[in-house]
């Protein structure tokens, strides 16, 4: 059966009728291209934009909310973070290397963008069981993706996450997140204002990239289309060096009105979104956008996914201004069009009009859909955990050396030792404590980063889920002496057309709301992926959240690893032997199943405050907090970092193993001086929080008793090696 | 018009531990009998030269001065002439 | 005393090497963009590591091409002291300043990390103020840092005291394991003969802070003032 030309550029008889509707009339082959791009979920967020009006958005300290190509948050002293993470999914399960480069390409232009230097990239990545060939080559393709462009552009790569499980076999997830700084004063937007203004292409010339999938309806393509198409964008992280620098240039000289980069859906994105946000239109001339093919027609022009290319609006007369700082830099530069005061995205080819559409129907109206939602069935069924079937080990020590093992939690010094780190060096808290933290010259501040996300936890309930990777991200920063500001997120989920799934995103973006709201951490930009399942299989609900704190002096800057021999180890909350969804359960009985753990905010929140406050006071010497393994493994975690040991008595009461791995929440392990105690049990009298002293920091190994039995004891230097060659051992 | 296909590969003297990863590769993928691999690059350029004579010692230039790095690399070339 | 650091397009830690001698060493230093015609003015000149020209074809390849190597070349006859910093190395190696040539690291990765180098040579204007076998914590960060030299050339350059840096162990043995990426006999610094370009692979601006990496590549470019101070040259 033939397509409907409208079927073949993805959208329905409805939207098809909204847009004869919208435009008085049928829309030509050209016009219906480019509303198929843009109303595509991709571009449009069709089906998610009235579940994420649910986030918080907004507070004192946010310049930019979501809306624009990245979020803004201010961190005093006139300087502010720019922030963005987005997923880079489905590319990267076909060509990892190239997907998860571009993804950083991507990314790190939407900080530029909007007139920040980046100064850090961090990474989320999903896979499959590590053991399986497919994975290995998802894997090491992926992260050498990211090492090759990050290292190129020289920009370091200070944080992220790995974690492996069955459900991202087919579907891997490649998340890629950049933060930049600026000046309050330096803010660029992606607007497009004043009637003859230049709109000038720059950056690398346009191929026929990333179309090798789109259909084109109603559409005269010539022999050289159908052959040349790339279904991949190969990037060029030279280019976009070269691109970052030449756009920083020119931002100084205050001509640029505007500025968007070319993305998903290239030029026909970037004109209409910044003609729409700015109230006007555009009249573009694509015979005039340089190309690096021949016979390119013009839909071709205006869908290309060609990497590397900025959209500048300039003000009218200072386009030489443009070009020469280009030419420096050996880029092209163009002026393709103008913009107008008529509202219309209108497109030549030379002389003739090929197409012409109200910009704002393009970037804003797409319909809204509230997509049908059900609690799907197998929640109930996987919510059931019966405790007394558990046996509890009898080699407590061997479970704990299977957990540092488990590729989730073991060291992941294989992937970051490829990535430049340093490069900047302003990198004071490099991988492998709880959070990045990243110094800001000609300041006394830093900024730290993470990003954090359980999706085991979200398979189970996505609302708690959800919540929890809001909760962890802040820990975190708080662990590393930072207060925690705002919030970027990257939904990932399977087929929103499944109530069941749909379910799982509602439900998942109103836990993170929640918790942004008692954190105080409003979502400030974020990316929504759908569709990530093969088959019948969705992935885990996977709400990755990325979150920068500010560290207000940088000898607050605090790390995981015990310090020295003698100091207390403190736990501040409560330990609550919880198994469900742990690391425990799933790699030594075989099950992911059970309750998330409970999170309780208000605890969450004076754990938090009381941690800080104590870090800000010069009272802890090391922070670290309790995820995946429990606190046996945040414990042996410190003794490797510090390459010291660990003595620590632990109340039993119930099972010993969910007292020692289970990963119930608002955790957090310190370390004070002796004489800092007293210190800290008043901060935890004030904050309401229960604090308990557990042990040492001394010796060679670390000892944990339970009621005064014997439960772990393992030399330091074993558990490191364990620790740190798990993965290697696997991908070598 | 003439269209010049540079091949480099590293000096035999030099190890090449990319050329070792395919080899193992390709054994276990059960390719029996290879025996060596060795992995260089391929460089095409097309010359607006007058004649092949000038377009060999050209080429050769370029060779020597940027294309392979001579310390640790061989190069050969294949000239050919083409319709413009 | 001035400083100058040459910017070629694609580098990136021209401004971690500026910043060190700014702000850490408090020395007049300024950028050289690629197409500088005169380096008349600078007392040193560092090429820094990077990527320049995306290190395509091979590193330091096209940026020897540049039209700012002319002016090094001069500035390298006319005595005065050059410092390349990994990328910035290969560039010398790849202009023929410093003898030898690089191959990928043997584990075909790019690697980053801190590791141990011993001083073989204090009688360079960037070792003159380090000890004899001084062992410094500096960090490398490199895909493509493998050194090769040939037998012969490596004999003459023995001969004439050029091997300044080796990887080592923490205690200073210079071990297969201590060597981050096959570079032979764990080279990862020379000079020429002359004795005034330095190439080394690590980052000494990478460690010049406590908050960053530690502080012990500050030695190598105080050794560098020192030098222009007229302070004594070892050995």
């Amino acid at each position: 059966m033939d397509k409907k030309p409208y079927e073949r550029v993805g959208l329905t008889f409805e939207e098809y009728e909204r847009i004869v509707k919208m435009l008085g009339r049928e829309p030509n082959g050209l016009e219906l291209n480019l509303y198929g791009v843009m109303w595509s979920e991709h571009c449009s967020y069709k089906n998610s934009k009235q579940v994420l009006r649910v986030f918080p958005t907004s507070g004192d300290r946010v310049l930019q909310g979501p809306g624009e190509n990245a979020g803004i948050v201010d961190i005093g002293d006139g300087l502010a973070v720019v922030m963005k993470i987005e997923s880079h999914n489905h590319p990267s399960a076909v060509e990892p290397y190239q997907g998860a480069a571009t993804g950083a390409g991507g990314i790190i232009r939407d900080i530029f963008t909007m007139g920040a230097r980046p100064v850090a990239l961090l990474n989320s990545l999903r896979f499959g069981e590590l053991e399986s060939d497919r994975t290995k080559y998802l894997f090491e393709n992926a992260v050498a993706g990211i090492g090759g462009y990050g290292n190129c552009i020289g920009i370091p790569t200070v944080g992220g996450e790995v974690y492996f499980n069955d459900c991202y076999r087919g579907n891997p997830l490649v998340n890629a997140m950049c933060v930049g700084i600026i000046r309050h004063g330096d803010i660029k937007r992606g607007t497009a204002s004043g009637a003859g203004n230049a709109v000038m292409i720059v950056g690398a010339s346009t191929g026929r990239d990333g179309m090798g999938g789109a259909s084109f309806a109603s559409v005269e393509l010539n022999k050289e289309s159908q052959e040349k198409r790339s279904p991949m964008q190969v990037g060029d992280p030279f280019l976009e060096k070269l691109l970052l620098e030449a756009c920083l240039e020119l931002f100084e000289t205050g001509c640029v009105v505007g500025v968007q980069d070319l993305g998903a859906a290239g030029l026909t994105s970037a004109s209409s979104e910044t003609a729409s946000r700015g109230g006007s239109g555009m009249d573009i001339d694509v015979s005039l956008v340089p190309r690096r093919e021949t016979g390119m027609v013009p839909v071709e022009v205006m869908i290309s996914e060609s990497q590397e290319r900025m959209l500048v609006i300039v003000e009218k007369g200072r386009e030489e201004e443009v070009t020469g700082i280009f030419k420096k830099w050996g880029l092209n530069s163009s002026v393709i069009g103008r913009v107008t005061d008529d509202g219309m995205l209108t497109i030549r080819d030379g002389d003739e009009v090929v197409g012409s559409v109200p910009a704002k129907s393009l970037a804003e109206d797409a319909p809204i859909y509230y997509r049908e939602y059900k609690e799907p069935s197998y929640l109930k069924q996987v919510g059931v955990l019966d405790e007394r079937g558990l046996e509890v080990p009898d080699d407590l020590n061997g479970v704990l050396v299977s957990l540092l093992k488990s590729p989730n939690i073991a060291s992941k010094e294989w992937a970051y030792r490829q990535f430049d780190y340093m490069v900047r060096t302003c990198t004071a808290v490099t991988p492998g404590s709880d959070a990045a933290v990243v110094r800001i010259r000609g300041t006394n501040k830093a900024i730290a980063l993470t990003a954090d996300c359980n999706s085991r936890y979200c398979y189970l309930d996505p609302a708690t889920g959800g919540a929890i990777a809001v909760a962890e991200a802040a820990r975190n920063l708080v662990c590393s002496g930072a207060q925690p500001l705002a919030a970027t997120d990257c939904l990932n989920f399977g087929n929103p057309e499944k109530p069941g799934v749909f379910w799982q995103f509602r439900q998942a973006v109103s836990g993170m709301s929640e918790a942004c709201r008692a954190l105080d951490t409003p979502v400030i930009s974020g990316n929504v992926s759908f569709y990530n399942e093969t088959d019948t299989d969705a992935v885990f609900p996977t709400p990755v959240v990325g979150m920068v704190g500010v560290v207000e002096d940088i000898s607050h800057i605090t790390t995981q690893g015990f310090k020295e021999e003698g100091d207390v180890i403190v736990l501040l909350g409560e330990n609550t032997q919880e198994a469900g969804g742990s690391e425990y359960l799933k790699v030594v009985h075989g099950l992911e199943r059970g309750s998330a753990p409970k999170l309780d905010l208000d605890r969450e929140k004076r754990v938090q405050g009381c941690c800080l406050e104590l870090i800000r006071g010069g009272t802890v010497k090391s922070a670290h907090d309790c995820s995946e393994g429990g606190i046996a493994v945040a414990l042996a975690e410190s003794c490797i970092s510090g390459e010291i040991g660990a003595k620590v008595e632990l109340e039993g009461c119930g099972r010993e193993d969910l007292l020692l791995f289970g990963e119930g929440q608002s955790r957090i392990v310190i370390t004070v001086r002796q004489s800092d105690l007293e210190r800290v049990k008043d901060a935890a009298s004030r904050f309401g929080i229960p604090v308990t002293v557990l042990g040492r920091v001394r010796g060679k190994e670390l000892i944990i008793d339970i009621a005064g039995q014997r439960g772990i004891q393992m030399a330091v230097k074993d558990m490191e090696t364990d620790w740190r060659e798990a993965i290697e051992c696997i991908m070598e | 018009m003439f269209y010049a296909k540079v091949y480099i590969t590293l000096k035999k003297s030099i190890a090449d531990p990319q050329g070792n990863a395919i080899k193992e590769a390709l054994l276990s993928m059960e390719y029996d009998g290879v025996k060596d691999v060795r992995m260089g690059k391929l460089i095409e350029i097309k010359l607006a030269d007058k004649s092949s004579k000038e377009a060999e010692k050209r080429v050769r230039d370029m060779c020597d001065t940027l294309l392979a790095n001579t310390v640790i690399e061989d190069y050969t070339y294949d000239i050919l002439e083409v319709q413009p | 005393m001035k400083f100058g650091v040459v910017v070629f397009p694609g580098s990136n830690c021209d401004i971690d090497c500026y910043n060190a001698l700014r702000d850490v060493l408090d020395q007049d230093t300024e950028y050289i963009w690629h197409r500088t015609k005169n380096l008349g003015s600078y007392d040193c000149i560092v090429l820094p590591g990077g990527f320049s020209y995306g290190s395509y074809l091979r590193g330091g390849a096209i940026a020897k091409v540049s039209p700012v190597m002319d002016r090094v070349v001069e500035f390298v006859e006319s005595g005065k002291p050059v410092i390349g910093i990994s990328n910035g190395f290969q560039v010398l190696v790849e202009s023929g300043i410093l003898p030898g040539a690089f191959l990928r690291n043997n584990n075909m990765k790019f690697i980053c990390e801190n590791v141990y180098i011993r001083t073989e040579s204090i009688s360079t204007p960037f070792t003159n103020l380090c000890g004899k076998g001084q062992i410094l914590r500096i960090p490398i960060a490199h895909g493509d840092g493998n050194y090769y030299v040939g037998d012969e050339t490596l004999k003459r350059m023995e001969e004439n005291n050029q091997i300044v840096f080796r990887y080592c162990a923490r205690d200073g043995e210079v071990t297969d394991a201590s060597n981050p990426d096959g570079s032979l006999q764990n080279i990862a610094g020379v000079c020429n003969r002359e004795g005034n370009v330095l190439g080394m692979m690590p980052h000494p601006e990478r460690c010049m802070e406590e908050i960053l990496e530690g502080r012990d590549g500050a030695v190598i470019f105080k050794s560098i003032i020192n030098y222009l101070k007229g302070g004594a040259v070892n050995g």
